[in-house]
């Protein structure tokens, strides 16, 4: 039997890697990410996990060392936040074009300066192109799903992949929600074994990551921009059968009350949860309104953005995100983008809050929804409006 | 990735590299030439060489190749001509002479 417990956001992806029975963890502590690993360590130590744990100088070392287990065909995991995660980004390129499926959890934390340790998703949004599978969990139950279910998409021998799942700094990661923890038979039937099919094998010499030229490297870079995109299909197909043994089903992109909503507020993270509420009592006071929440961020799931938003005049964009001197938070900027031939006639507003953990209350997303549909109806100055600023 | 099969990079397409930069046939780069922007070459004395083969040991990208009567001589398709074999040398057999120079 599957429990239900009272487990925070970092301690959900703790007990996925522990469940998925990784064999590496290279980490780095980081505020706010630390919890995590953390409780991996106290895993290894007590002999609960039997992995290697290398506890590195750097988050540079960290993701190096993950790249190096994992094309040794180690199932392997690591977590970080914000400025660590930006010590580690040559590397992330290193782990996504080498086809290693190193799982990464990212308690998203804004940059500094000024120097903070609270949400927002600046950190992620540096790694768009990073050529990661990016997935976006909104409560501490899809904390846990998706570190899961990353395993078995990352490893799927379609795939080898990596793939980071963000949560959100403070607001999951050391939130404490109700979490239901399945049975290690339900994992062990969901996860099969992880075999890299060009794991390093010294009886079995090849050459890993040359040199390579301008003859080639068009062709590389295709080759890896088809197999992300192609991705998609196995991400549902895992979701699939991640619903079919644990009851819970998940999507690129979930609508929220979109039933005949003409304008649609489009959110990603934790905060979608309190747009949640938003739209109950607008609902309730007869708007029609409805949400739409972004979970899988890579590889950008167009078909499922214009199907989710197919009968609605206007698109509300949340970004916790500043996407400074550009057109729009980061979100709005690709909605648009992956709307621009299907739905010319579609409105948009882009609003920006949350930033550095600033707190957004359900009154405030409501005056928010009420703000953009009137800037989607009449215009505005501004490329995007920034929720609670003090101007 | 490149499978076992001996096409030119200029031949290979994206879907001959489905599954990233990694070379299932190790040793595979001689056939890559490498050495074509040389700008020095270094020509080998043997009047003056004792076959000792430290330019052998120290040439960093292994171009220079002993040969059958104990002689050593550059591999051009790989040397760079970075001059470290004449710097080695003890018995200064080893010369840098310009590319354009016969």
């Amino acid at each position: 039997m599957s429990k239900r417990i009272a487990l925070e956001g970092s301690f959900a992806v703790s007990e996925a890697a522990r469940m998925a029975d990784v064999d590496v963890i290279a980490a780095y502590p980081i505020t706010p990410q630390t919890h995590i690993i953390e409780r991996l360590a106290d895993y290894v130590a007590n002999g609960e996990l039997k992995a290697s744990y290398i506890p590195v100088e750097s988050e540079h070392s960290a993701m190096s060392a993950c790249y190096g287990a994992s094309a040794a065909g180690a199932r392997t995991f690591t977590a970080t936040a914000s400025q660590g995660f930006f010590l580690m980004h040559e590397v992330l390129h290193w782990v996504s074009a080498m086809r290693q499926p190193v799982i990464m959890a990212v308690c998203n934390r804004a940059v500094a300066p000024p120097a903070n340790i609270w949400g927002d998703y600046s950190d992620a949004m540096t790694a768009r192109d990073t050529g990661w599978i990016q997935l976006f969990a909104a409560n501490n139950q899809e904390v846990f799903d998706f570190v899961l279910s990353s395993f078995r998409i990352g490893e799927d021998p379609r795939v080898l992949l990596p793939v980071m799942v963000h949560l959100d700094g403070f607001s999951l990661s050391h939130v404490i929600e109700p979490v239901i923890l399945p049975e290690q038979e339900e994992v062990n039937r969901f996860l099969p074994p992880y075999q890299h099919p060009y794991a390093i094998d010294p009886d079995n010499p090849m050459s890993y990551s040359m040199v390579m030229g301008p003859d080639i490297y068009s062709e590389i870079k295709k080759a890896q921009d088809v197999t992300l995109r192609e991705s998609k299909e196995i991400i549902l197909q895992a979701w699939k059968e991640f619903g079919d043994i644990f009851g819970r089903y998940y999507s690129p992109i979930e609508s929220y009350k979109t039933e005949g909503a003409k304008t649609l507020l489009m959110s990603t993270g934790c905060l979608s949860e309190t747009a949640k509420v938003a739209i109950d009592r607008k609902r309730d006071k007869g708007e029609d309104v409805g949400l739409i929440i972004l979970h899988l961020w890579r590889p950008f799931p167009f078909e499922e953005l214009y199907q989710a938003i197919k009968d609605a005049e206007t698109l509300v964009v949340f970004d916790r995100c500043i996407s400074l001197g550009g057109p729009g938070g980061p979100i709005i900027s690709e909605v648009k983008s992956a709307l621009f031939d299907k739905r010319k006639d579609i409105k948009f507003a882009g609003l920006i809050g949350g930033l550095c953990g600033r707190n957004l209350s359900v009154e405030q997303f409501e005056d928010a929804l009420d703000k953009g549909r009137e800037i989607a109806e009449k215009g505005s100055e501004e490329v995007f409006e920034t929720i609670g600023i003090r101007e | 990735m490149a499978e076992k099969k001996t096409k030119a990079i200029s031949e290979l397409t994206w879907r001959d590299m489905r599954f990233g930069n990694v070379f299932t046939e190790p040793g595979s780069a001689v056939r890559y030439k490498t050495g074509d922007w040389r700008s020095q070459r270094p020509v080998v004395d043997r009047e003056k060489c004792n076959k000792c083969g430290l330019c052998w040991l120290y040439c960093p990208d292994g171009a220079i190749t002993p040969l059958d009567d104990g002689y050593y001589e550059p591999d051009l398709y790989f040397c760079k001509g970075c001059g470290i074999c004449p710097q080695v040398c003890p018995k200064k057999a080893i010369t840098m002479i310009e590319e354009e120079e016969k």
